[in-house]
């Protein structure tokens, strides 16, 4: 399985990405340079946090015009994954490929904590190591991770599943719309959250819950694998 | 020499005083005349002024900085460059260094923090480390008084914006709330690099014909003069101007390509543009070198158009570095500035003939000797005078003030943890990144934090303290405590601790009395670092912290950092595991001849009062024993947690330890005194007037004698750990038990002197910062 992990300027949760699926897939992870305009050649695409672009617009708006975006539209028609953790949600609903937007924190303050998250659809390519409804502990660290859907969208999310963590133990960090706190798109291999499982994946980090997002990815991919070899 | 027909000329300068507005004295300036052999143009003044300056020169603190011991067999680089350097073994090292921006803080929190943060992330990453943590020390007054919350706040957006954006994690530090630094916040930021021995960079212009680049940002007119009012009294009455604008966006871009340039071998040196910019970067890297730079300011990339040489020269603009290739090699540095979209130009060249000289296309606009600008600085032997305040202070104080019954002590106590100084800071670190790098082991909130070394199995222990209050009451004393507090607080962690970063924040130094303050805890901190074998690698001064002539307490702020050996060494302050024994190692009965003095109980209960008693004893034989017990006791696995006594005494500490392992405590002193005194003294209520009943519980929980350390431990390893402490002769007591459920209770003479709720005291705890900040 061949990983790619976006790195635009100002990306700075790139490195820990690349530690993350290595450690957890036991795969090797490229950095690849904001220009690249190709990436059919992988099976994985992490658009990683920070701050892109220094984020000095809206958080992720200028990440979307950047070259590497095109490709990574165009690998996630193919139906390559495509994971975008904080900044990479952001600049994920910026491009149109995820449902939504996210706004300034409602306490207007950026929030680093340990959180808890229930684990709403444990049948993505992207939870299925995770039990529906159990409860998971993975950080949080952003200013504007408020995400907001109109009521409409919203039901057609829920009625279609798309909304694979929630904030749990009622504490809603940010003031997110439903306690959202990550998405899938319609085709299932997008998947875009605000919370870090990279930064959950050994208990000396305070937790181990975020590295079955990345187990899950690595079975779903197995699966997609032999049956394609069969 | 042609000067610019905008600038007022050499007589100009010298007849309408305008060296005097730049802050240089007439002796300083009569003997730059002498140094030049003729009167300094408008530029040269200019240069001269900011590298005389408090700030860049250290004229008062020279001497006093040379007492501190500077060496050590781990030590790859003492105080004299960007940042120091220790060994960690394998080839590794560690360079760290803390820095205030006090100054701009005062007049522009959230850019004067933020850029504190962005200097001393350039000084670590000039060095040739990856930075890998950052912490910072902060000093407000109380949060009662609007504009110290509007400081206060912002100061910590501030660095929470800088750092969150360029992806270092902020893992620790300490904030302390206190009248004195009402008008004076201080903001010191400490950055901690990563590197293999090898890439290790310094900053020195050597090579005649290597040229000189100016990389990062181009330089505009913020910050002229930075340095030169950092070094003046009364910050409200100082220009916004002066105050730098950050950008940490650009740091990051700056830093990845200058470790990327460094990672090449090609950079002959390299040194960030902080305090004075341009100025004070080309001159000490020419001093170090003992050889001379000539620059063309009308190469210097500029953000505005008209920039005259002395505004280029004196910007304080940030994210810019100078850095020296080897001839040839620029191109080396245009791809990989270019990269990252950055620019790299090269400015002017490395020369023999030892003058920094400035020249504007063919105009020459200053010709300095680098000598005169560095070593000819001026070093000042101010007069020092012991304050008779030290004099006249009492005795452990009477008790007058304690509380006269178990409801008033408990309310004491829920008083105690709600106070901004003891309170929870999580309203401040949940604003800060702390996690990014994912090698943060250890997060802010307990002794100290500790981030992993990639690659291996140890890790580092990191911490800043101080305590302005205790400097204030007995300068040597607070000096020395404030070097063990930061040791006790890594060896808690189960980290050995390697060396010291200090940042020293003081008032006027033309006062003899904050003078002798000043120098007197100097030689407190240079003889703890000696005891504890930390030497001292790198530091900061900060002077002139005065507003209407009253001084901020003596601060000298302790940046400590220690190599915790193996991962399983890792301890925090969650007292986590039920049934466990609560231990003490030191004197338990230690405040019944101490008192009250210096504590915040005191400052708390009879605020008019807190400055009028003496300290409790130190003594650094103890100190030093009681924390090689601990690490003992540590690595040899005996110990579930560990937490040390100081701010708000042993209640304090113990709620702290109960808070965090969300467990509940049985605390008996009477056993515990039992032990300390003996049996024929088991009952101290027979002991005198002044260690009865009430009297007696107050100075139990509440003195701040130090060198006292909490451990939680099993029941089968209390002996081990007995025998541990009598090895290094530390006095060890059972202080009680930690208990399955949330009851927090303090026995003494047979009865419940205390009895609370964990739940009850960590709400005021917790959330004390946050109601005042709503």
């Amino acid at each position: 399985m061949r990983t790619a992990v976006v790195q635009f300027p100002g990306s700075n949760c790139d490195e820990d990405a690349v530690k993350a699926v290595v450690s957890v897939m036991g795969a090797s992870a490229e950095l690849v340079w904001h220009t690249t305009a190709d990436l059919s050649a992988y099976d994985l695409i992490v658009i990683p946090g920070g701050f892109s672009y220094g984020d000095y617009l809206r958080s992720g708006a200028i990440a979307r015009f950047s070259p590497v975006m095109a490709a990574v539209s165009a690998a996630a028609a193919r139906g390559q994954y495509v994971l975008g953790i904080c900044n990479g949600f952001q600049i994920l609903t910026e491009a149109g490929l995820l449902p939504g937007a996210l706004r300034r924190n409602e306490s207007l303050q950026y929030r680093c904590e340990l959180v808890d998250l229930k684990v709403e659809n444990a049948n993505t390519a992207f939870s299925r190591d995770y039990v529906a409804g159990e409860t998971v502990r993975i950080p949080i660290a952003h200013g504007d991770g408020n995400y907001y859907v109109d009521e409409a969208q919203l039901a057609g999310m829920e009625a279609r599943r798309q909304i694979v963590f929630r904030y749990a133990s009622e504490y809603n960090p940010n003031g997110s719309v439903a306690d959202i706190a990550g998405v899938v798109n319609e085709s299932g291999n997008v998947l875009g959250m605000m919370p870090h499982p990279e930064r959950a994946v050994h208990a000396l980090l305070g937790s181990a819950d975020g590295a079955r997002v990345f187990s899950s990815i690595l079975t779903s991919w197995r699966d997609a694998h032999e049956h394609v070899n069969a | 020499m042609n000067t610019s027909t905008l600038d007022p000329s050499a007589r100009e300068v010298r007849e309408r005083g305008i060296y005097r507005q730049f802050g240089l004295t007439d002796a300083e300036y009569a003997r730059i005349v002498e140094l030049q052999g003729r009167e300094p143009n408008y530029v040269e003044t200019g240069i001269f002024s900011v590298m005389w300056s408090e700030h860049c020169s250290y004229k008062s603190s020279r001497r006093l900085l040379r007492r501190f011991p500077t060496s050590g067999p781990m030590v790859l680089q003492g105080p004299g460059e960007n940042a120091g350097i220790v060994d960690i073994g394998d080839g590794l090292a560690v360079a760290f260094k803390i820095e205030s921006h006090n100054h701009p803080t005062a007049i522009e929190p959230f850019q004067g923090a933020a850029t504190g943060v962005g200097g001393i992330i350039r000084d670590v990453f000039t060095m040739g480390a990856r930075p890998i943590a950052l912490l910072n020390s902060l000093r407000f007054g109380p949060l009662d008084d609007a504009h110290n919350r509007y400081l206060f706040g912002h100061s910590v957006a501030g660095i929470g914006g800088y750092g969150n954006c360029i992806g270092i994690p902020t893992v620790g530090g300490e904030v302390v709330f206190d009248e004195r630094y009402t008008h004076n916040p201080l903001v010191n930021a400490m950055c901690v690099g990563l590197m293999r021995h090898d890439q290790i960079a310094r900053g020195a212009a050597s090579g005649v014909g290597n040229p000189v680049l100016v990389v990062g940002a181009r330089t505009g007119r913020d910050g002229i003069h930075g340095a030169t009012f950092a070094s003046a009294q009364d910050p409200g009455a100082k220009e916004r101007s002066a105050v730098q604008v950050g950008d940490p966006f650009m740091e990051k871009l700056l830093m990845e390509a200058c470790l990327e340039l460094i990672a090449t071998g090609e950079v002959v040196g390299i040194q960030d543009m902080g305090a004075a910019g341009l100025t004070s970067s080309s001159a000490e890297m020419a001093s170090r070198a003992g050889s001379g730079i000539t620059l063309d300011m009308a190469r210097v990339p500029c953000r505005e158009t008209g920039m005259t040489p002395y505004e280029i020269m004196l910007s304080e603009s940030q994210e810019r570095m100078l850095v020296v290739m080897k001839r040839g090699q620029e191109h080396v540095a245009d791809a990989i500035f270019d990269k990252w979209g950055l620019e790299a130009t090269v400015v002017g060249h490395v020369t023999d003939d030892g003058l920094l000289r400035i020249v504007e296309g063919e105009r020459v606009a200053a010709e300095i000797p680098v000598t005169a600008l560095v070593d000819e600085a001026p070093v000042l032997e101010r007069p020092s005078q012991r304050p008779d305040y030290l004099d006249a202070l009492k005795e452990a104080p009477g008790d007058h003030f304690a509380p006269r019954s178990r409801a008033e002590l408990e309310a004491d106590v829920l008083a105690l943890l709600a106070r901004p100084t003891i309170a929870s800071k999580e309203w401040v670190y949940r604003q800060y990144d702390s996690m990014v790098r994912t090698e943060t082991f250890v997060r802010p909130g307990s002794d100290a934090a500790v981030v992993g070394v990639p690659g291996t199995k140890r890790a580092l222990a990191m911490t800043t303290d101080g305590n302005g209050r205790q400097v204030y009451l007995d300068p040597y004393a607070g000096g020395a405590l404030a070097v063990a507090e930061a040791a006790r607080n890594l060896v808690c962690s189960g980290a050995e601790p390697l060396a010291v970063t200090d940042c020293l924040n003081y008032g006027n130094p033309e006062k003899p009395e904050t003078y002798y303050l000043f120098e007197r805890s100097v030689d407190g901190m240079s003889d703890a670092c000696r005891a504890l074998g930390t030497p001292v690698i790198s530091g900061n001064v900060s002077l002139y912290n005065e507003t209407g002539g009253q001084d901020i307490y003596p601060t000298p702020v302790i940046g400590m950092v220690g190599l915790i050996a193996q991962h399983e060494h890792i301890t925090t302050s969650a007292f986590a595991v039920a049934s466990h024994q609560v231990l003490m190692l030191g004197r338990v009965d230690a405040p019944l001849q101490d008192g009250l003095g210096g504590s915040e109980y005191l400052a708390m209960k009879a605020p008019d009062e807190a400055l009028s008693w003496r300290l409790p004893a130190f003594d650094l034989t103890l100190e030093r024993a009681v924390q090689s017990a601990c690490l003992d006791a540590i690595r040899a696995g005996l110990v579930q947690a560990a937490h040390d006594v100081s701010d708000g005494g042993l209640i304090t500490a113990l709620c702290e330890a109960a808070i965090a392992g969300g467990r509940g405590l049985a605390i008996d002193l009477d056993v515990a005194l039992g032990q300390a005194l003996g049996s024929e003294s088991s009952r101290p209520d027979g002991s005198g007037a002044n260690t009865r009943g009430q009297d007696l519980i107050t100075r139990l929980l509440f003195a701040e004698s130090p060198s006292r350390i909490l451990l939680a431990v099993a029941d089968a390893d209390v002996e081990a750990v007995r025998a541990i402490a009598a090895k290094h002769k530390v006095p060890m007591v059972t202080l009680g038990q930690v208990l399955a459920e949330s009851d927090f209770t303090v026995q003494l003479h047979g009865h419940v002197a205390l009895s609370l709720k964990v739940d009850t005291m960590e709400t005021a705890w917790r959330g004390a910062i946050s109601e005042w900040m709503r």
